[in-house]
C-alpha cells in the first residue's frame, strides 16, 4: 500500500514522500501504520502526535485522504487506493503531521467556560451532560467548518460542546452569562453548513447538542 | 510561596494545581501534551467512594477493608485510611463541578467493582475518566484565568535538579520550540505510569514513557513496589498497543469461560464461588494462566457478554459495546470476546510517605507514578480516587511543609535529552515483558537481568535510565521471594508475611541498584 506523507517545517511548503507499506497484522490502523514506518525508518522520523492509539484522546487528528479525522480511527483494510496524511490546516505547523491546537485551549479560556457555583445535577440531565463531556478537543470539526479561523471571534463546534455542558448544569445569572459567551462565540458566528455534523471522530451527536443550549 | 512545578496534567496534576490555586499558590502545569490527552481520559470503569446510596449500609472502614485485602496487605495502611475516608468528599466534590455520573433522581448510583461487595463505584457508562477530566480541566481554567496555573502544554519534563539533597527545580523542554530551560521551585511530579518499559504491551497511554520516573530514580530518588504491576484479566491485543475491556463489563453480569472438553467451563463460578468473576484482578489473572495451562482445555479465554439484557447494553455499556465492534470487529452482545490478561496498572512507583514526601525533600510524587495505596494489587475504582487525593494531599504537604529555598545560582547546563532508539525500546520492553510476566522465576528474573547487562553498552542517557529502573523491577521481583497480589513466583508460591510484609525499597546509588525491605510506611 502507498502511503504518502506530507512532510513539512515551519515556513515551508513541504514535500510529498511516499512509503510502500506492508500491513504488518490484521486490523491495522493508519496510527499502527506511522509507528511501524518509523521504526523501520528511524533516521527519519515522521513527527505526529501520538496517545492512546484507541480513540480516546484525540492527539493523533490529521487529513488523512482529505478528511480529518484520528489516525487511530482509520484501518488500513478500508482503504481502497492509497493514503494521503497531511497536518490539520486550520493550526500552526509545527512539523509534519504534527500541529500548535493550543487555540482550542485559548478560546474556551477566553470564553471564561467554568463555573463558579456549585453545577445543577439531576438524572435527567445526565446523558445529554455525559455527551457533552465526551469532547475530544481533537479540532476535526473546526478543519472542516467554513467559519472557523484560529484568532477570529468564532470559536467553533469544539469550543459549542463543553459551553453546552456548562450551560446545562448552571442556572440564574451564571447561566445567563454562559449562554452570552455561546451567543456571541458560537450561534451568532455559526454559518449553519452543517460541515460539523458527523465529523467528529468521538461520535459526539452535534445536533442534539446544539438544541439544547 | 514559590511557583510549584507540576509534572503532568492529567487528574493527579490538575487536582495538585487546583489544590494550591485555592490556596492562592501559583503553579505551573507542564505536560507533554494538554489534559485532554492525559492517560486519565482513558480510565473506564469508575471511581470508588462509600457514598452509601444504593441502601446496602456501605461505610468507608470497609473501602479501606477492601483496598487492603486486594492489595494483599501490602499498602500502608494510614494512607489507605484516609483515602477511604475522603473518598466520598472527592466523589461528592467531583459532581459539584459537574461530572455527570450516573444518576437516579437527584442521587449518584454505583455499581458493584472487583473485590467489593458493595455498591461503591460512580461511574458514566464506561467513559467514567473522560467525563471526570472534563469538569476537572474546566475547573482549573477558572485559576488559569486568574493567574494561578500557568499550562506548559508540549513541554516534556527532562529530569529534577537535586542540589544539596534537594529538589530545587525542575528541567524542562519545549517540544515545539525544541529549547530546554530550568523552572525553579519545588516539584510534583504526577506524571504516570511505566509504559514506556513495556512498548505495545500496556492498555495505558503510549505517552506515558516512564522517563521521568526512571530520571528521578538515576538521580537518587527512591522507588518502591516496583514488581508489583497490574495484569488486568480483560485486555485485548489490537495493532500496536493492548485495548482494555472495562471490569464494569463483569460488574454488569459477564462472565469468563474456557472450553473443557468442547463445553464452556465458567472457570471463576466455580473456583470462587464467593467473589466469581469480581474477583480482584490478580486473582483472576493468575487463574486465567491456570486454567489455560491445564490439560484438558482449551487455550483462549472468552468474556461472555450475551446474556446482558438490552437496557444494560444501552444505558451501561453503549461505549465499550461501540469500541469492541470497531477494533475487534465482534459484537458482544451477540459472541464471547476472547481476552487475555494485559498490563494495565503499576502499583509501584516513587517511593512516598503518607503525605507524599519522596526521599528527597521538595520532590513530591502522586497518581500512578508514586508508590501508594494500592499495595500489591489495586482494586478497580481506586485509581482515580488516588490520583485525585494524592494530588491534593501532595499539594497540601508541599504547602504545610514551606520548602525554603536557598539563592539558587542560576541554572547550570542543561541536560541532553536524546531519544529512545526504537530498536532499543523493543528489546527492553521483550526482555521486561519476559521477565516480568504474570507468572516469574528466579531463573526468569536472572536470565533478564543478564540480558538487560548486555545492553548497557552504547546506550545513550535516557535509554541509560530506562535499563537503570528495568533493572530495579527485575531486582525487586527476584529477592522478593514470595508469592503476594501481583507478585507470583513460581518458585516461591507461598506468601511469607515474617520476611516480605514489607515495601521493597528501590536505592541507586553509585551507579548500582540496591534493594531493601523497609517496614510498611517508613520511607
Amino acid at each position: 500500500m502507498k502511503i504518502s506523507v506530507l512532510r513539512k517545517k515551519i515556513g515551508e511548503k513541504g514535500r510529498w514522500q511516499i512509503f510502500e507499506y506492508e500491513p504488518k497484522e490484521p486490523g491495522e490502523t493508519v496510527a499502527s501504520a506511522l509507528n511501524n514506518i518509523n521504526r523501520t525508518n528511524p533516521g527519519e522520523r515522521i513527527i505526529w502526535d501520538c496517545g492512546c492509539l484507541q480513540k480516546k484522546c484525540g492527539a493523533c487528528a490529521m487529513v488523512i485522504n482529505d478528511r480529518p479525522t484520528l489516525a487511530c480511527a482509520v484501518k488500513l483494510a478500508d482503504i481502497k487506493g492509497g493514503l494521503r496524511l497531511e497536518a490539520l490546516r486550520k493550526f500552526p505547523i509545527i512539523e509534519d503531521l504534527m500541529v500548535d491546537r493550543t487555540v482550542l485551549r485559548e478560546n474556551l479560556l477566553n470564553a471564561r467556560e467554568w463555573l463558579e457555583e456549585e453545577a445543577v445535577m439531576n438524572e435527567k440531565k445526565q446523558e445529554l451532560l455525559y455527551e457533552a463531556s465526551r469532547c475530544l478537543q481533537c479540532g476535526c470539526c473546526l478543519e472542516v467548518c467554513p467559519q472557523f479561523m484560529p484568532g477570529d471571534k468564532f470559536f467553533g463546534t469544539a469550543a459549542a460542546v463543553p459551553m453546552i455542558r456548562l450551560i446545562n448544569c448552571s442556572k440564574g445569572d451564571e447561566k445567563k452569562r454562559l449562554r452570552k459567551e455561546y451567543y456571541r462565540h458560537v450561534y451568532s458566528g455559526c454559518g449553519k453548513s452543517l460541515s460539523c455534523r458527523n465529523i467528529c471522530p468521538a461520535g459526539i451527536d452535534v445536533d442534539r447538542l446544539l438544541v439544547s443550549r | 510561596m514559590e511557583t510549584v512545578n507540576i509534572i503532568g496534567a492529567g487528574l493527579a496534576g490538575l487536582s495538585a494545581a487546583h489544590t494550591f490555586a485555592k490556596n492562592k499558590i501559583r503553579s505551573r502545569l507542564i505536560s507533554l501534551q494538554p489534559s485532554e490527552r492525559a492517560q486519565s481520559v482513558m480510565a473506564e470503569g469508575g471511581i470508588n467512594a462509600a457514598l452509601n446510596t444504593m441502601g446496602e449500609g456501605d461505610s468507608t472502614f470497609e473501602h479501606f477493608e477492601d483496598t487492603m485485602r486486594g492489595g494483599a496487605f501490602l499498602a500502608d495502611p494510614k494512607a489507605a485510611e484516609v483515602l477511604t475516608e475522603h473518598a466520598p468528599e472527592i466523589v461528592t466534590e467531583l459532581f459539584k463541578m459537574g461530572t455527570p455520573f450516573a444518576m437516579k433522581g437527584d442521587s449518584i448510583i454505583q455499581r458493584n467493582f472487583g473485590g467489593q461487595k458493595k455498591k461503591r463505584t460512580a461511574f458514566a457508562k464506561s467513559s467514567t475518566g473522560k467525563v471526570i477530566m472534563t469538569a476537572l480541566i474546566d475547573e482549573v481554567r477558572k485559576y488559569e484565568a486568574e493567574g494561578y496555573v500557568e499550562r506548559l502544554d508540549h513541554h516534556e519534563a527532562l529530569e529534577p535538579v537535586l542540589a544539596d539533597d534537594m529538589c530545587i527545580g525542575v528541567y524542562v523542554r519545549d517540544t515545539f520550540a525544541g529549547e530546554a530551560v530550568f523552572c525553579r521551585g519545588p516539584v510534583i511530579t504526577a506524571c504516570g505510569g511505566l509504559n514506556g518499559l513495556f512498548e505495545g504491551m500496556t492498555t495505558g497511554s503510549s505517552a506515558n514513557s516512564g522517563d521521568f520516573t526512571a530520571a528521578c530514580f538515576a538521580l537518587g530518588v527512591n522507588a518502591a513496589n516496583l514488581e508489583m504491576i497490574q495484569y488486568h484479566p480483560t485486555t485485548v491485543v489490537v495493532p500496536g498497543k493492548r485495548m482494555l475491556v472495562s471490569e464494569a463489563a463483569r460488574c454488569e453480569g459477564g462472565r469468563l469461560f474456557i472450553k473443557r472438553k468442547g463445553d464452556p467451563w465458567f472457570f471463576m463460578d466455580e473456583l470462587y464461588p464467593d467473589m466469581g468473576n469480581l474477583a480482584p484482578r490478580d486473582v483472576i489473572s493468575k487463574t486465567m494462566t491456570e486454567v489455560v495451562a491445564a490439560d484438558d482445555t482449551g487455550d483462549q479465554v472468552y468474556l461472555d457478554l450475551t446474556e446482558l439484557p438490552r437496557g444494560t447494553w444501552n444505558k451501561k455499556l453503549s461505549d465499550m459495546r461501540d469500541e469492541i465492534k470497531e477494533y475487534l470487529g465482534i459484537d458482544p452482545a451477540k459472541e464471547p470476546v476472547p481476552v487475555t490478561p494485559g498490563i494495565h496498572f503499576f502499583m509501584g512507583g516513587i517511593l512516598v510517605d503518607k503525605d507524599h514526601r519522596t526521599s528527597v525533600k521538595g520532590l513530591y510524587a502522586a497518581g500512578e507514578c508514586a508508590c501508594q495505596y494500592h499495595g500489591a494489587n489495586r482494586l478497580g475504582g481506586n485509581s482515580m480516587l488516588a490520583a485525585v487525593y494524592g494530588g491534593k494531599v501532595a499539594a497540601d504537604s508541599l504547602i504545610r511543609d514551606a520548602v525554603y529555598y536557598k539563592e539558587v545560582s542560576e541554572c547550570q547546563a542543561v541536560p541532553e535529552a536524546p531519544e529512545i532508539r526504537c530498536g532499543f525500546s523493543r528489546e527492553l520492553s521483550e526482555i521486561l515483558g519476559q521477565g516480568m510476566g504474570i507468572v516469574r522465576s528466579g531463573e526468569g528474573l536472572e536470565r533478564a537481568l543478564k540480558h538487560i547487562d548486555e545492553l548497557k553498552d552504547e546506550c545513550n542517557i535516557r535509554e541509560k535510565r530506562r535499563l537503570y529502573l528495568a533493572e530495579a523491577m527485575l531486582l525487586s521481583a527476584l529477592k522478593r521471594e514470595e508469592t503476594r497480589g501481583a507478585q507470583v513466583r513460581s518458585d516461591f508460591p507461598a506468601k511469607d508475611d515474617a520476611r516480605f510484609k514489607k515495601t521493597t525499597v528501590a536505592v541507586f546509588r553509585n551507579g548500582k541498584t540496591e534493594i531493601d525491605f523497609k517496614e510498611i510506611g517508613q520511607i
